[in-house]
C-alpha cells in the first residue's frame, strides 16, 4: 500500500489536537509547539503532495479507499486532482501561518488549540473527501469548533454571531443532506462515491436534477456566501479572533465554491445548465452589492468582511460562464482570495491589537509611525482590488473574460464592481495611511517579527502568481479541461 | 410450546425476579443503595449471559403469549442495558437516600422484566399486561420523593394520563377480539391476510390501541405529562422512563403494526406521518424556551420519538433499521445527558440551565460529556445520533416521503438553538462566583464512560451495530 499522504494531512491535526487534550493547560509554550508542530507538519506534506502531482492527469490521485460502513455502500474514500490540491494547500498555509498568528490568543489556550486543530481536520477533510457520506460528516464538524471559536475567543457580540453562523450553515447543509440522500438512491447501484455519480447523475431527468441541485445549493450558498445568505458573514468574520477570521474568509468560504466545483456541477450537469443565468445575476449582485456595502462601512474589519462577499461573485461568475477560462478564473479566485483576504484579516488583526479599535475614521497619518505595516498593507489592498502584476487580478480578469463570453450585460456591469472596489480600498488606505497623523497614536509601534513571518508568505504567494500565473494554472487546468469537456462546457 | 416447556426460555427474567425479591428483603437490614446497587447489577449481567444462552425459542411459549425472536432479543438487551445503566446512575444519585433503596432497586428490576415481557408478548392481552406493569411500576418511581411535592404531583399527572390511555387502549383491545375472535397477535396476522375482514373496524381499533401506545412513547398528543413528571421524578427515574418505556413502546408499535397489521398499513400512515411532524415540531418548539434541563430533556425526548417516528411511517425494511439505530443511539445519548445532569445537580444543586453557567471551569470533563451528548442529540456528525438521524431520513427520501425528511431536517435545525443554549452556558459563560470541586461518585462516572463509548462507536464504526440491527429483523 503506498503511503496515505492525505488520510496524514486531514488527521495530523486531529493527532495534535489529542495531544493538547492530554496536556496540562498551565503549559502554555507546550500546547503551541504541539500545535504548530502539526500544523507546519500538515503544510510540509502538502508541499511534498504538490510537488508529486502529476500536473497533466485531470483524474484524481492519491486515491484512498478502503470501506467504511459496507451495508450502506458508504467508504472511506479521499483523493485530490487539480481542483481540490491548491484548496488544501491554502488550508494547510492559512492553517499553520494563523496558528501561528494564534500566539497572541491569552485565554483559554489548551481549548483554543484543541478546537482550531479539530477545524483544520474539518476543512481539509472536506476538501480531500471522494465519499459524499464523508464529504458531509468532514462539512458539519467544521460547524462544532467554529462555534465555540467564535463564541469564546470573539469580539462583544460573540454569542450572537457565532449562533447566527452555526444555525444559518446547519440550515443550508441539511438540505444539501437531503440532496445526497436523493443521488445514493437514484444511483444505481447505491453509491455515495463522488467519481461514480458524475457518470450516473447526469442521466437523471432534469426536473429532478434541478430539485437535486437546489438541496446542494441551499448548503454551498450559504457558505460561500452567495446574497441573500450572506447576512451571517460580517457578524461571524467582525466578531471572530483574528486567526479565525483568516481561516473562515480564507478557507470556509471556499468549502462553498469548492462544492460547487465537485458535486453539483459535475454531477448534476443540466441543472448547472440550467441556473447559469441565475448564477451569472447572483455573481453580479455580490460583486457590485457587496462592493457597495463594503464603501460605506467604517469598521475596518467588517469593510473587509463585506469586500469578500464582493470577491467571492467572481466565483459565481467565473461558474456561471461555463467556459475553460471562466471556471480557471473562478477556481483560482477561491485560491487567490484566500491569500489576500487572508493576509488582510491579519493586517487589520495588527492594527487592533495596537490601536484596540477599528474606526477607519479614528486612523490617519500611520504611514509615517508603521512604515513597514503600510508597505505592507498597500501590496494586500493593491491585490484585493485587482491590480495587473498581483494575483487579484489574473482570477477576476480571467472570470470576466469567461463570462463576458455568455453573459456581455451582466459581466459588463460586475466590471464596475472592482471600479468601487478600486475606490473603498482606496479611501481606506487615505484614512489609514495617508494624511495628517492622529496624535492618539503617537506612540504607536510598527509591525513585529511574528507578525512579519506570518505575512511575507502570504505576500511572496500573491505576488508571485500575479507575475506567473502559471503556477496555479498548471496545476488546475487538466482538471477544469476535463471538467468542461464532461459537462459540455465550451472550451475558451 | 407448554408451560412447564416454555420455563426455561425465561430465564432471564426469572433471575431479574429473583434478584428483585432479594434486594427487597435484604433491604431490610442492608441500608446501603451501592452495595443494594451492585447486587441487582450482578442481577442484570447474570441475565444478559441467561439472555445470550440457548435465547431462541422456535414456536411461541407459553401456549402463544410470548414469542422469543430476535426482534424481542434486540429490545431485552435494550431493556436490560437502559436499567443496568439507571442503577449505575442511582447509585451515585445524592438526592436519594439509603433508607428506601431496597424497593427503589426492587421497582426498578421489576420495571425490566416487564419491558422484557412487553417486547416478547405476542398476545394484545399480554402486551397490555406488560405494558401496564411497566406503566405502574413508573408511577411510583416518579412519585419516589415522597416529601417533594412536585414529585407527587409529576406521578399523579403520569397517572391519571396513563389510566385514561390505557383504558382507551383496552377499548382498542376488545374491539380486535370482537372481529377476530382472538387476541393471539399471528391468528389476527393470518386472518387478516385471507382478507375478509372489515377493515374499516380494525383500523379503528388499532387507532384505539395507537393512542395507548403514543402515550408510552409521549407522542403528541399523548405527551402532556411529560415535562411535570420528568421534572418532578428524580433524575435516575426521569432517565429511565424517558428511555427505557420510550423503546418499549416502539418495540410494541412495530410488533403490532408493522409485523402483523402491515395489511392496513395504507391506512394509518397519513395517521402517523402527521404525528411524526406534530411532535417533532411540538417538542421542539416547547424545549427552546425552558429553563429547566430537566424539563428541556424532556421535550427533546419527545421530538426525538418524532425522528424515531419517521422510519416507523416509512415502514420498510430500512425505516425500521433507521429507528432502531435511533432508539439504540438515543437510550445511549439520552441517558448520557440525564447522567451528566445527576452529576452537575450533586455539586451545584439546581437543574436551571442558567445555573450551568461556567461550568467548563467547574467541571470540565463533564461539561465536555455533556457537550458530546447534545451534540448528538442534535445529530451532529460523527456521533451516533446523526447516524440514526441520516438512517431514517434515507428511509423517507427512498420511499418518497420528501415533506416528512424536509419537516424532519428543519427541525433538527430548530432543535440545534436550544442544545447550543446549554452548551453556550457551559462554555460561553462565565461562572457566578468561586466553586469547589467535588468528588463524583464512580459508579455514576462509569455510566457515564460507557454511554459516551456507544455513542462515539456507533457513529464512527456503526458496521457491527447495523449487523445486529438487521439480524434482529430477520
Amino acid at each position: 500500500m503506498p503511503f496515505p499522504i492525505l488520510t496524514f494531512i486531514v488527521f495530523l491535526p486531529l493527532l495534535g489536537a489529542v495531544l493538547i487534550l492530554f496536556t496540562p493547560k498551565n503549559k502554555s509554550v507546550l500546547i503551541k509547539t504541539i500545535a504548530t508542530a502539526v500544523t507546519g507538519m500538515a503544510l510540509l506534506l502538502s508541499i511534498w503532495l504538490a510537488l508529486r502531482f502529476d500536473h497533466l492527469d485531470p483524474a484524481m490521485q492519491f486515491k484512498e479507499l478502503c470501506p467504511w460502513i459496507p451495508q450502506l455502500n458508504i467508504f472511506y474514500h479521499l483523493g485530490t486532482d487539480g481542483i481540490s490540491i491548491g484548496l488544501i494547500f491554502l488550508t494547510t498555509l492559512l492553517g499553520f501561518f494563523a496558528c501561528i498568528a494564534s500566539y497572541g490568543i491569552e485565554t483559554r489556550q489548551k481549548e483554543y488549540f484543541f478546537l482550531y486543530l479539530l477545524l483544520n481536520t474539518g476543512m481539509l477533510g472536506t476538501f480531500a473527501a471522494l465519499d459524499l457520506f464523508l464529504f458531509y460528516v468532514f462539512w458539519e464538524v467544521v460547524l462544532v469548533p467554529m462555534y465555540f471559536l467564535i463564541g469564546i475567543w470573539g469580539g462583544p457580540r460573540k454569542e450572537y454571531a457565532a449562533i447566527k453562523f452555526f444555525i444559518y450553515t446547519l440550515a443550508g447543509s441539511v438540505f444539501m443532506l437531503l440532496a445526497i440522500l436523493a443521488l445514493y438512491f437514484t444511483s444505481n447501484p447505491h453509491t455515495f462515491n463522488m467519481l461514480e455519480l458524475a457518470d450516473s447523475g447526469n442521466t437523471l431527468a432534469k426536473g429532478l436534477q434541478i430539485l437535486i441541485f437546489i438541496g446542494f445549493y441551499l448548503g454551498f450558498a450559504v457558505k460561500v456566501p452567495v446574497f441573500p445568505f450572506h447576512t451571517w458573514l460580517p457578524d461571524a468574520h467582525v466578531e471572530a479572533p483574528t486567526p479565525i477570521s483568516v481561516l473562515l474568509a480564507g478557507v470556509l468560504l471556499k468549502m462553498g465554491g469548492y462544492g460547487f466545483f465537485r458535486i453539483s456541477f459535475p454531477i448534476l450537469k443540466d441543472a448547472a445548465i440550467y441556473f447559469a443565468l441565475p448564477f451569472a445575476i447572483l455573481g453580479m449582485i455580490n460583486i457590485v452589492y457587496g462592493a457597495f456595502v463594503a464603501m460605506a462601512q467604517t469598521d475596518f474589519k467588517k469593510m473587509v468582511a463585506y469586500s469578500s462577499v464582493s470577491h467571492m461573485g467572481f466565483v459565481m461568475l467565473g461558474l456561471a460562464s461555463m467556459t475553460t477560462t471562466g471556471f480557471n478564473g473562478a477556481l483560482m479566485q477561491m485560491f487567490n482570495h484566500g491569500t489576500i483576504t487572508g493576509g488582510m484579516f491579519l493586517l487589520v488583526g495588527v492594527l487592533y491589537d495596537r490601536a484596540h479599535t477599528r474606526d477607519l475614521n479614528k486612523f490617519g497619518g500611520l504611514g509615517v509611525k508603521m512604515p513597514v505595516y503600510g508597505g505592507i498593507l498597500t501590496v494586500f489592498t493593491l491585490a484585493s482590488l485587482g491590480l495587473p502584476g498581483l494575483s487579484g487580478f489574473v482570477s477576476e480578469f480571467l472570470s470576466l473574460v469567461g463570462a463576458f463570453f455568455g453573459f456581455k450585460l451582466i459581466t459588463t456591469i460586475s466590471v464596475l464592481g472592482i471600479v468601487i472596489t478600486a475606490g473603498y480600498f482606496l479611501y481606506m488606505i487615505q484614512r489609514v495611511l495617508l494624511g495628517p497623523l492622529n496624535h492618539a497614536w503617537v506612540n504607536i509601534s510598527d509591525i513585529s517579527k511574528r507578525e512579519l513571518f506570518t505575512l511575507i508568505p502570504l505576500m511572496i504567494v500573491t505576488i508571485a502568481i500575479g507575475v506567473y500565473p502559471m503556477f496555479l494554472l498548471n496545476y488546475q487546468s487538466a482538471a477544469i479541461g476535463g471538467l468542461i469537456y464532461k459537462i459540455g462546457g465550451v472550451l475558451f | 410450546m407448554s408451560v412447564i416447556e416454555s420455563v426455561r426460555y425465561i430465564l432471564p427474567e426469572i433471575i431479574l425476579t429473583g434478584f428483585a425479591l432479594v434486594s427487597l428483603i435484604l433491604g431490610l437490614f442492608v441500608k446501603k443503595k451501592g452495595l443494594l446497587g451492585a447486587l441487582c447489577l450482578a442481577g442484570i449481567a447474570l441475565a444478559v449471559l441467561s439472555l445470550q444462552e440457548s435465547y431462541k425459542a422456535a414456536s411461541p411459549l407459553f401456549s402463544g403469549m410470548l414469542l422469543n425472536d430476535s426482534f424481542s432479543e434486540f429490545f431485552k438487551e435494550i431493556s436490560l442495558l437502559v436499567t443496568g445503566l439507571v442503577i449505575l446512575i442511582s447509585m451515585g444519585y445524592r438526592s436519594f437516600s439509603d433508607e428506601d433503596s431496597g424497593e427503589y432497586y426492587f421497582l426498578l428490576l421489576l420495571t425490566a422484566v416487564a419491558m422484557m415481557f412487553a417486547v416478547s408478548s405476542n398476545n394484545l392481552i399480554m402486551i397490555y399486561i406488560s405494558l401496564e406493569a411497566v406503566s405502574l411500576i413508573s408511577y411510583i418511581l416518579v412519585g419516589f420523593l415522597k416529601r417533594d411535592i412536585r414529585s407527587s404531583e409529576g406521578a399523579l399527572k403520569y397517572f391519571l394520563f396513563g389510566a385514561l390511555s390505557t383504558g382507551i387502549m383496552l377499548y382498542g383491545i376488545s374491539f380486535i377480539y370482537g372481529l377476530f375472535g382472538t387476541t393471539d397477535l399471528s391468528a389476527i396476522s393470518a386472518a387478516l391476510g385471507s382478507g375478509n375482514v372489515n377493515n374499516f373496524t380494525a383500523f379503528i381499533s388499532l387507532m384505539l390501541i395507537l393512542s395507548g401506545l403514543c402515550f408510552k412513547c409521549a407522542l403528541v398528543p399523548f405527551h402532556m405529562w411529560v415535562p411535570d413528571a420528568y421534572q418532578g421524578a428524580p433524575t435516575p427515574i426521569t432517565a429511565l422512563i424517558s428511555s427505557g418505556p420510550k423503546a418499549i413502546g416502539f418495540a410494541v408499535l412495530i410488533r403490532i403494526f408493522l409485523k402483523n397489521f402491515f395489511p392496513l398499513f395504507p391506512n394509518w400512515v397519513d395517521i402517523i406521518t402527521v404525528i411524526s411532524i406534530f411532535t417533532m415540531t411540538a417538542g421542539n418548539l416547547i424545549a427552546i424556551s425552558q429553563d429547566n434541563i430537566k424539563r428541556m430533556l424532556g421535550y427533546s425526548s419527545i421530538a426525538q420519538a418524532g425522528y424515531i417516528l419517521i422510519g416507523f411511517a416509512v415502514g420498510t425494511p430500512r425505516g425500521v433499521e433507521g429507528s432502531l439505530l435511533y432508539i439504540l443511539a438515543y437510550v445511549l445519548m439520552n441517558l448520557g445527558a440525564f447522567g451528566c445532569v445527576v452529576l452537575i445537580s450533586n455539586s451545584i444543586k439546581s437543574d436551571g440551565i442558567e445555573n450551568y453557567a461556567g461550568l467548563y471551569k467547574k467541571d470540565p470533563a463533564i461539561a465536555f460529556m455533556l457537550t458530546l451528548f447534545l451534540l448528538s442529540l442534535a445529530g451532529i456528525p460523527p456521533l451516533a445520533g446523526f447516524l440514526g438521524k441520516f438512517l431514517v431520513f434515507a428511509a423517507a427520501i427512498e420511499s418518497k416521503f420528501i415533506f416528512l425528511a424536509v419537516a424532519g431536517v428543519i427541525n433538527s435545525v430548530v432543535a440545534m438553538y436550544y442544545y447550543l443554549r446549554v452548551i453556550k452556558f457551559m462554555y460561553l459563560d462565565e461562572p457566578p462566583g468561586t466553586f469547589e470541586a467535588q468528588a463524583q461518585p464512580i459508579c455514576l462516572q462509569i455510566a457515564l464512560i460507557v454511554a459516551l463509548a456507544g455513542v462515539l462507536i456507533i457513529g464512527l464504526f456503526p458496521l457491527p451495530f447495523l449487523d445486529w440491527i438487521a439480524a434482529s429483523l430477520l
